[in-house]
C-alpha cells in the first residue's frame, strides 16, 4: 500500500520527531533552508510510505499532510 | 491517493510561534480534532490562559476569548452561563491552571461548571523562560529552583487529578501523555471525550496532558519525550481518574 | 407607579432587573451585601443568572466572559472588593466590554471598617488598574438615584462599549427612602457583532486584549483616549443650587452633597450666600461647569469622607481662579451639617486654615 506525505516547509521547524517516529525512514532534514533558518523535513524515501500517519501525529506544527493509495473495493 | 492526515478546520492557517518540538502544537491539533469530530466549531467558544499559549485565539478556527493569567475557568464559567449552549473550553498550562487559577479551577470543578478544561503540564511556566511551576518535579532544576526542587524549600509538587477527583463537581477527568503517537491518539480520545462531556451536559470535564519543555528543561525534543516518560508518568499516573458515563456504563 | 419604600441596595438592584440585567456575580463583603442577596432571589425567577463566585477576582472575570459573549452583566462589592478586582477592571477597559460594577464603599484603608465612605475616589476615577483606561463613574445622592443611576450605567456602558462604575457608599446602600420605578423601561438596545456568542456564518470574533507590537496597542489606548474625550463632550452629568449668587459654593457627591445641602440651608438663613454643586457623572468630572463659575469672589468647599480626593478635581477645575478648601471626616466617620457650616462660618471671617 502506497503513503505519501505532503510537507509545508515553511512550517518546519526542524524538531525531528517525525523522523524518529517514522517506522519506515521515509523522512530526513533536507539541506535546504526555509524563511524562519530551519532545515525543513523531506521525504527521501518517499517510495517506503506506507500513509501510517505516525509523523503527522507527532508533529507540533501542521506540517505534514498525509494521503494513502485506497485499494478499489472489487 | 485519499488524504487520510491533514490540518483540522477547527485550527486557522496561522503558523504557531510554539519552540521547535514543542507539544502544545500537537495538544492543539487534538483540540481541534476533536471539534471538528464533533461538528461544533460554530457552538464553540475558546478562552486562552496566560502562558505559552496566550496566543491560541489565533490559532483555534472558533470564537475566542483571552483570560487573564489564572482566571480562565472564571471567564469560562461566566460565558458558559449566559450562553449555556455553546460549547465552551479552556486551555491553559499549569502555572496558570496550578498555580495563581488554582482557586478558580477548583471551584468550576467544584460547581460542576459545564465546560471543558485542557491542562497542559509541563512542569515548568514556559513563556517566562523556565521557573518553577506547582508541577516541577522534586529535584528538578529550573530558573527559580536553580539547585534543583527540595521539598523542605518548595514543597510537593500537585497532582491535579487526583486533587479533583475527591469534588463531587467534576463528570469526568484524565491525565493522558503526547510523549510518542501512541499516547496522542489516546489523548486525542480524552479531549474528544471531554467535550462529548459538556455536549451532553454532564457537568465538568478536565484532561491532564503531560507535555515537554524542550528548551527551558534544556534537551532535544526527541530527549524531552523521554524524559517524560522517565520522569513525570511515574509521578503522574496516566489514567481516567474520575468518570460518571463509565459509571453509568456509558 | 406608586412609591415603594426600599433599601438603597436593593432598589439598585431592582433597577439593574428590570433594565436587562441577563447575569450577576457577586461575593458577600458588607456594606452591599442586599445586592447579591436580592439578585439570588430575583434575578432566576426573571430570566437572568445569579452566581456567587469564589472571590472578587473571579467575579470581576466571569463579568468578563458574560460580557464578552454579550449579556447585559453587573457585579458589586465594596472597597476591599473592588481593590481585588481591578486587574479585571483593566482588562474590561481594554477590551471595551460593557458591564456595571457597583461599590457602596466602606472606610479603609486596610480591612477598615464597615461605615460609609468615599476613599475610594482615586481609585474610581483615576483608574485603579494598571494602564491607561477610564471607567465612567456615576454617583447616586439618593435611593432613587441608585436605581435611576444603575439603569442609565447599562445604557451607558453599551452606548460606550465602557465599564460604568456606580460609586455609592454605605449609608445609600443601606437607608431606606421611597423609590417609584418607571412604567415600563425601554433598555437601549445595541447590537454586538463583535460578541463571542459561535461564529456561525461568520469569522470568529476574538476578545482579547493583548498585544505585544508597541506601534499597534499605541493606536488602541489612543482610540480608547478618544472615546472618553466624547464621552466627556456628552456625558456629564451634575446640579447645582444657588450658586448664581453664592459667595461659597459647596462641593459635594453622594451622601456629602445631602450633607451640604443642610449647611446650605442653615447657612442661607443666616444670610450667607451659599450654593452647592453636585457632581452626577464623576468621570466625566465637570470641569467646565465648575471653571465657568470660578472667580475672584468665591470660594469652595469641597466635603467629602476622604482625606480629601474630588477636591483636587475641583482645584484642577477652577485653575487657581479661586481657594478651594476641604471639610473632611475620615475612618467611617460622617460629617455633620454643623461641621460644614462652622468651615463656613470660617471662610465668611476670613480665617481660613487649609
Amino acid at each position: 500500500m502506497r503513503g505519501q506525505v505532503l510537507i509545508n516547509e515553511e512550517r518546519c521547524k526542524a524538531c525531528g520527531l517525525c523522523i524518529t517516529a517514522c517506522p519506515q525512514d521515509v523522512l530526513r532534514l533536507s539541506k535546504t533552508i526555509n524563511s524562519r533558518g530551519y532545515h525543513p523535513v523531506e521525504a527521501y524515501q518517499p517510495e517506503k510510505c506506507t500513509g501510517c500517519t505516525l509523523c503527522g501525529v507527532i508533529c507540533p506544527d501542521l506540517v505534514l499532510t498525509i494521503q494513502r493509495e485506497i485499494p478499489e473495493r472489487k | 491517493m485519499k488524504t487520510v492526515f491533514q490540518k483540522p478546520e477547527s485550527m486557522t492557517d496561522a503558523q504557531l510561534h510554539y519552540c521547535p518540538g514543542c507539544t502544545h502544537g500537537i495538544i492543539h491539533r487534538l483540540v481541534g480534532e476533536a471539534i471538528d469530530a464533533l461538528g461544533i466549531r460554530e457552538q464553540t467558544i475558546g478562552v486562552a490562559s496566560v502562558g505559552c499559549s496566550v496566543f491560541a485565539y489565533d490559532y483555534f478556527n472558533c470564537d475566542m476569548q483571552q483570560a487573564a493569567h489564572g482566571r480562565a475557568p472564571a471567564v469560562a464559567t461566566g460565558i458558559k452561563r449566559v450562553r449555556p449552549d455553546n460549547i465552551v473550553f479552556t486551555y491553559q498550562g499549569d502555572g496558570d491552571l496550578a498555580s495563581i487559577g488554582m482557586a478558580e479551577i477548583v471551584h468550576a470543578a467544584a460547581r460542576g461548571e459545564n465546560i471543558t478544561v485542557i491542562f497542559i503540564n509541563n512542569a515548568i511556566y514556559g513563556m517566562t523562560s523556565g521557573q518553577m511551576a506547582p508541577t516541577t518535579l522534586l529535584g528538578q532544576k529550573t530558573a527559580t529552583s536553580p539547585r534543583g526542587r527540595t521539598a523542605s524549600e518548595m514543597g510537593y509538587p500537585i497532582r491535579i487529578c487526583e486533587l479533583l477527583a475527591t469534588l463531587d463537581g467534576p463528570a469526568y477527568l484524565a491525565r493522558v501523555s503526547s510523549h510518542d503517537p501512541r499516547h496522542i491518539l489516546q489523548a486525542g480520545r480524552a479531549i474528544k471525550k471531554a467535550f462529548e462531556i459538556q455536549q451532553q451536559k454532564k457537568g465538568f470535564a478536565l484532561v491532564e496532558v503531560l507535555s515537554t519543555c524542550s528548551v527551558n528543561w534544556g534537551m532535544t525534543p526527541e530527549k524531552a519525550m523521554r524524559w517524560l516518560a522517565d520522569n513525570m508518568i511515574p509521578y503522574y499516573p496516566l489514567g481516567v481518574y474520575k468518570d460518571i458515563t463509565a459509571e453509568e456504563g456509558a | 407607579m406608586a412609591k415603594i419604600l426600599m433599601k438603597g441596595n436593593e432598589a439598585l438592584a431592582e433597577a439593574a432587573i428590570r433594565a436587562g440585567c441577563q447575569a450577576f456575580f457577586g461575593y458577600p463583603i458588607t456594606p452591599q451585601n442586599e445586592i447579591p442577596g436580592y439578585m439570588a432571589e430575583q434575578l432566576p425567577l426573571r430570566g437572568g443568572v445569579y452566581l456567587q463566585a469564589e472571590s472578587e477576582v473571579s467575579a470581576i472575570n466571569m463579568v468578563y466572559g458574560a460580557a464578552g459573549a454579550g449579556a447585559r452583566v453587573m457585579t458589586s462589592s465594596s472597597s476591599p472588593g473592588i481593590s481585588l478586582k481591578q486587574e479585571g477592571i483593566s482588562y474590561i477597559a481594554a477590551g471595551e466590554l460593557p458591564c456595571v460594577i457597583v461599590n457602596v464603599m466602606r472606610c479603609g484603608p486596610g480591612l477598615g471598617g464597615i461605615q460609609p465612605s468615599q476613599g475610594d475616589y482615586f481609585q474610581a476615577v483615576k483608574g485603579g488598574g494598571h494602564g491607561d483606561y477610564r471607567l465612567i463613574v456615576l454617583a447616586p445622592g439618593s435611593v432613587q438615584e441608585m436605581a435611576d443611576l444603575t439603569a442609565l450605567g447599562f445604557d451607558l456602558a453599551d452606548k460606550w462599549r465602557n465599564p460604568v462604575m456606580i460609586l455609592a457608599d454605605g449609608i445609600l446602600g443601606q437607608m431606606m427612602e421611597p423609590v417609584d420605578f418607571p412604567e415600563s423601561y425601554e433598555p437601549l438596545q445595541v447590537e454586538k457583532p463583535w460578541a463571542t456568542t459561535g461564529a456561525v456564518n461568520r469569522k470568529p470574533n476574538v476578545v482579547n486584549t493583548l498585544d505585544i507590537v508597541p506601534d499597534s496597542l499605541e493606536k488602541k489606548v489612543e482610540q480608547l483616549l478618544e472615546k472618553y474625550e466624547r464621552i466627556k463632550q456628552e456625558e456629564v452629568r451634575w446640579q447645582e443650587e444657588g450658586t448664581e449668587d453664592a459667595e461659597i459654593i459647596l462641593v459635594g457627591y453622594g451622601t456629602c452633597a445631602r450633607i451640604a445641602r443642610s449647611a446650605m440651608e442653615q447657612a442661607r438663613k443666616e444670610g450667607i450666600k451659599v450654593g452647592l454643586f453636585r457632581p452626577i457623572t464623576l468621570f466625566p468630572f465637570p470641569e467646565q461647569q465648575l471653571k465657568s463659575l470660578a472667580g475672584p469672589r468665591r470660594s469652595f468647599l469641597a466635603v467629602e469622607m476622604s482625606a480629601g480626593q474630588m477636591v483636587e478635581d475641583v482645584r484642577l477645575a477652577v485653575e487657581g481662579r479661586s481657594p478651594v478648601h476641604l471639610c473632611r471626616r475620615l475612618g467611617g466617620m460622617v460629617p455633620t451639617p454643623e461641621e460644614v457650616l462652622a468651615k463656613i462660618h470660617e471662610l465668611v471671617e476670613g480665617r481660613v486654615s487649609q
